[in-house]
Parts: structure tokens; sequence; C-alpha cells
């Protein structure tokens, strides 16, 4: 094949000196027009995509994710709004409707002091979920801090940094949740305290793997040679780029606190009466369990079926934020 | 190899020390005095009970003697009850938690094992979609509320069985159900993801291109392999099993150890609590630490990361 080519080529000395002396012009019948549509080859078809807007088209491929995400806002609604149009309220009592199963006037029942189960529920659902979103925010905030300045200056200072939380991390969470929930009595502020303390690490963690990878790379040393300062290059660089996994661990954080918050609750050093969790729901339900099955079912329900949306949601959003991973 | 065992063994220390430390101090700072209430009920009698504690010393020195007496093992006493000590409680209590954790242990490798093989490695879509579904619905649904839902079903309405102690061995099924749903959807996860990857190697395919029997190639070449990321999850287990026996056997009136610190929490007896914390603490960066030495030994390439 290569050398029947080569012939080919190789013209003839005469025919080589025709075509050095012919002239070339263009006449009108060698063109023709464009068709219109390929004017505007210039023309981007489609709108271009942020990564955030790539990212939610995947999750919309999800079913499960997308089913979790319309319960946990169904959820959300219903926990703001059936307090408020409710005719009872979470701590009113009516002796006369003492654990009533589920009825017109008591969607959910009542409990032992009479008092409407489903706004009890849902009450239950805005600690619960309250307790759950700030120890999220908070436990980002720390450990986005923490393992991003572990990691941006590494050496000693990460060294130093990192035993700490090796030190923390071997211990169980549950037991720190406990000793200090019992050391500062059982309150909202105790409660998310001792979850916040217990859960910053695994994320100081994840954060620093990812800016150490992160700050080897080109952009970082643009920006340095830019001259950003190191503040600039590593909370507008280094941790916006790793803003994803940081994400996914977020969503997961949520379900891990309601758990230990109902853990707690369950253990008798939830938040006080009147006020309720779903965690103190339970356990109060505990006492009538084997005669009021429901109302020990009720608020489990509303527990397992809101962790578990937050999990399908934190699946979903794992696949969705990192495209490599499909 | 012999380094990195020192050094975590070293980082164990460290970690029991400040884990004693922090205990020592939040215990100190409850308000109100730990020798008050129905023991103490003179002023003479709080008198020379702050002098048998050794409450009347300033804290540093109360401290360093709290540091000296852990040193030798001895993990203190109740100011509240008379004669009850932390070593003693542990004897008696912890043989039966130990029992149940370790049942639940065998369960859930076994039970978490074979559904993420399976997941893994059936052709079948919708045995996948099951095995995976079991995952997700064991990591959402908490341990107590499993046992709750156990007792009502089974004890309660069914009532085909016991969930009162653990007398016989049908007592044993419904808490260890309870307490290993979350490490089986845990080892399943784990299993199948690393078996896929584990599957796809050039060694899996040389023995099966050599005619090894599939079931023997899945069992002595893959299954082998892919047990790596559960041996690290082994630690992470021990330490889930042990708060959530506290749950457990309150729920299942089992007389061990979780038990009892719930009903040191409700009798908010501090230096029971204290002492436990730091029993269990222990216990479980023990057991960190055997993980991570044996992970080493299998894999040596953990060692560099």
């Amino acid at each position: 094949m290569f050398k029947k080519k080569k012939t080919d080529i190789t013209p003839t000395p005469q025919a080589g000196a025709a075509a050095a002396e012919a002239v070339f012009e263009p006449t009108p019948d060698m063109f023709e027009k464009l068709d219109e549509s390929s004017k505007n080859a210039e023309k981007i078809a489609y709108e271009s995509k942020t990564y955030f807007k790539d990212a939610w088209g995947r999750f919309k491929q999800n079913k499960m994710a997308m089913v979790g995400l319309i319960f946990l806002a169904f959820m959300i609604l219903m926990c703001i709004l059936v307090p408020v149009f409710s005719p009872y309220t979470y701590d009113g009592q009516d002796l006369n409707a003492i654990n009533e199963m589920s009825s017109l006037a008591h969607p959910m029942g009542t409990d032992y002091l009479g008092r409407d189960l489903l706004v009890r529920v849902m009450m239950g659902g805005r600690i619960s979920l309250s307790v759950g979103f700030a120890a999220a925010a908070i436990s980002m905030c720390v450990g986005i801090t923490y393992g991003g300045i572990a990691g941006y200056f590494g050496g000693k200072v990460d060294m130093v940094m990192m035993r700490i939380v090796d030190a923390m991390y071997s211990i169980p969470d549950m037991l720190y949740i406990i000793l200090i929930t019992v050391v500062l009595e059982p309150s909202m502020g105790s409660i998310l305290l001792g979850i916040c303390i217990s859960s910053w690490m695994g994320m100081a963690r994840q954060v620093r793997a990812q800016v150490m990878t992160l700050k080897e790379q080109e952009f970082s040393l643009a920006a340095f040679v830019l001259g950003a300062s190191k503040k600039r290059i590593l909370f507008k660089h280094l941790i916006i780029n790793s803003m994803g996994p940081i994400i996914v661990s977020v969503t997961l954080l949520v379900p891990s606190a309601i758990f230990n918050e109902a853990f707690l609750g369950f253990l008798g050093i939830g938040v006080p009466a009147p006020n309720a969790s779903w965690g103190t729901l339970a356990n109060d339900a505990k006492r009538f369990m084997t005669t009021q099955p429901m109302q020990v079912i009720w608020p489990t329900l509303a527990i397992c079926l809101t962790m578990l949306a937050l999990n399908f949601i934190g699946d979903g959003l794992g696949d969705a934020l990192d495209p490599k991973k499909k | 190899m012999f380094k990195y065992v020192l050094k975590r063994v070293l980082i164990g220390f460290i970690t029991l020390f400040v884990l004693g430390s922090a205990t020592f101090f939040l215990m100190k700072a409850v308000p109100g005095s730990p020798v008050s209430g129905e023991r103490y009920r003179t002023a003479e009698a709080q008198r020379l009970a702050r002098i048998r504690y050794g409450l009347d010393k300033p804290v540093f020195e109360q401290y360093t003697a709290y540091l000296g007496r852990l040193a030798h093992g001895d993990l203190g006493e109740s100011y509240i009850k008379e004669g009850v000590y932390v070593d003693r409680t542990i004897a008696t209590t912890f043989p039966v938690t130990a029992r149940l954790g370790g049942i639940t242990f065998v369960f859930a490798l076994v039970v978490g094992i074979t559904l993420g093989t399976t997941a893994a490695l059936s052709n079948k879509k919708w045995v996948n979609n099951l095995c995976m579904f079991v995952a997700t619905i064991g990591v959402s649904v908490p341990s107590f509320l499993l046992g709750m839902f156990l007792i009502i079903i089974f004890g309660v309405q069914l009532r085909i069985l016991p969930f009162v102690g653990l007398r016989t061995p049908a007592n044993y099924v419904l808490p260890v159900i309870a307490l290993s749903l979350y490490p089986i959807s845990m080892i399943a996860r784990l299993t199948r993801s690393s078996m896929l990857e584990v599957m796809k190697q050039d060694y899996i395919i040389l023995a099966r291109s050599k005619g090894t029997p599939y079931k023997k190639v899945v069992i002595k070449h893959a299954l082998k392999n892919a047990m790596l990321p559960v041996v690290t999850y082994a630690g992470p287990a021990f330490a889930f099993m042990l708060t959530g026996s506290f749950i457990v056997e309150t729920l299942f009136s089992i007389p061990g150890t979780g038990r009892e610190f719930v009903s040191n929490i409700s009798n908010r007896d501090y230096q029971m609590i204290m002492g436990l914390t730091l029993f269990l603490g222990a216990l479980i960066i023990t057991f960190n630490i055997l993980t991570d030495i044996i992970s080493a030994i299998i894999d040596p390439r953990i060692k560099l990361k």
C-alpha cells in the first residue's frame, strides 16, 4: 500500500513543469452558497452548564434520591405548618381523651396525657431536624477551617493538628455526647455541643486530604504567583474546589446527628419536657409499647423515613457531584 | 513493622490520657457537690466523705492522685452507693456483653459477607437491588428503633420469641438481630464494592483461564483479597456494638455493661459513668490498634499512607 502511494505521488518531470506554468483562476461556478444552518458555526447550541447545574441534571436522573428529596421537603413543610394550623398545641392536655387510637380528630391518636400525637410528632420533627441541620452546619464550618489549615500548611502544623484529631477520633462519639450532655444538663444547646464536638473530625480529615491534593495543582500555583494571600488561596480556591465531596458528607452528617439526638432521647437525656424530639417521643411511648404500639410507631417511622430519605439524597449527591464515579 | 506498631500504641496511650483527663475535668465541672443526696444527709457525713474520697485536696492534687490510681488499673468507686466499685461491676457485667457482642459479630460477618458477595456476583439485577436495599435500610434504621419494632412484632403481637433477659438460646435471636443489622449493612456494602473491584483483576482472569472452578476462584482467590476493607471496618463495628449495647441491653433487660452504664446515667452516678467510660474507651482504643496492625500485616501498602 505504502509503495503504491509513493509511485502515485511521484510525477513525471514534464507534468510537474506544466502544473507550475498554469495559473490558477477561480470562476464563480467553483463556489456554492452556504446553507443557512451552517452560517452560525460559532454559536453554542447548548447553554453552557456550570458544575452545579450539571450535577443537578445528574441528580434528577436518580429516582431514589429524588423521592428522598421530595419526602424531606414534605416532612419539613409538615413540621412547619401542622403545629400552626392544628387546633391542638403540643403541650395541651385533654384528660378525657387519653391513649386514643387514630381518628379524624387526632390522625395519630393521643398519648397518655391526652396530647395530640400528630402535633407532638411534628413539633418533635422541628427539634430533631433543626438539631440535625445545625449540627451538620457547625461541624462543616469547623471541619473545613481545621482541615483546610492543616492540609494547606502541612509539615509540623499538620502533624500536631492531625494527631489531635486521631486521638479524638478513636473514641466513639456516643461517649462524648453522653458525657457532655450529662454534665451540662440536657438541653438543645448541650446536645448540639456534644454532637458537634464529636462530628467535626471526620470532616476535618476529609477536607485536609482534598486540600493536600489540590494545593499541588497548577491553579493553586497560579493564584500564588498572582500574589493572592494564603487565606484567599485556601478559602477561595482550594476549599471551593473541594466543595463537591464536602457537600456529600454534610448531607450524611444530618442523619447521623438526628440519630445521635434520638439515641440521647432514648437514653432519657434528650430535650427536657414538655418539649419533645422524635427520640424522646419514642422513649416516652416505650412504657406503653405492649398496650399502645402505635404511639411508638409514629415517631420511629418519622425518624426512619427521614433518615432513609437523607441517606438516599446523600448517595445521589455523591454520584451526581463526582462525574468520575459512575 | 515494629516502628509502626510502636507508633500506634503510643498514640493509643496519648488518646487514653486525653480521654481520662477530659472525663476528670468534665466531672469536676458538674454543678453541685458530688457527695450529697441520700447517702450523706448530715454535714458531718459529708465532711467525712470529702476526706475519704480526697475531695478536700486541691484539684491538681486530686488529678495526679486520680492518674496514679488509673495507672494501677483502679477505676474508682461509686460515691452514691456504698461498696460499688467500677472494676467489680465490670467483672460481673462485661462477660454478658462480650458474649452477646461476640455472637453478633460472627453473625454480622457471615450474613454481611454473604449478602455483599451475592450482590456483587449475581447476574440478575433484582438480586443486586434487593441486597443493596436491605443494606440501605439497615444503615437508616437505628438499632433502638429496630429493637422496639422486633419486640412489638415478634414478642408482643405474635408471641413467638422471648424478649426479656438471656436465659435460653431463643432469647438471643431478637437482640442479636437488633444489634447486627447496621454492621451487616456496612459489611455488605464494603464487600460488594471491593468484590466488584477484585473480580476485574488480572489474576482472577488468569485463575479462570487456568480452569479453576468458579466457586474456588471466588472463595480462595477473590474473597480473600476483597476482605481487606471489611477487616478495616472491624474497629468501628466493635465500637458501634458497644454503644449499641447501651440501648439493646436496656430494651431487652440484659444485665450487661451497657445497661449498667445507662442506669448510672439516670442515677447521675458520676464516678461510675467516669469509670465505665474509661473502660469502654480503653477497650475500643485497643481494638482499633489491633485492627490497624492486622490490616497492616495483611496489606503492607497501608503503612505507607
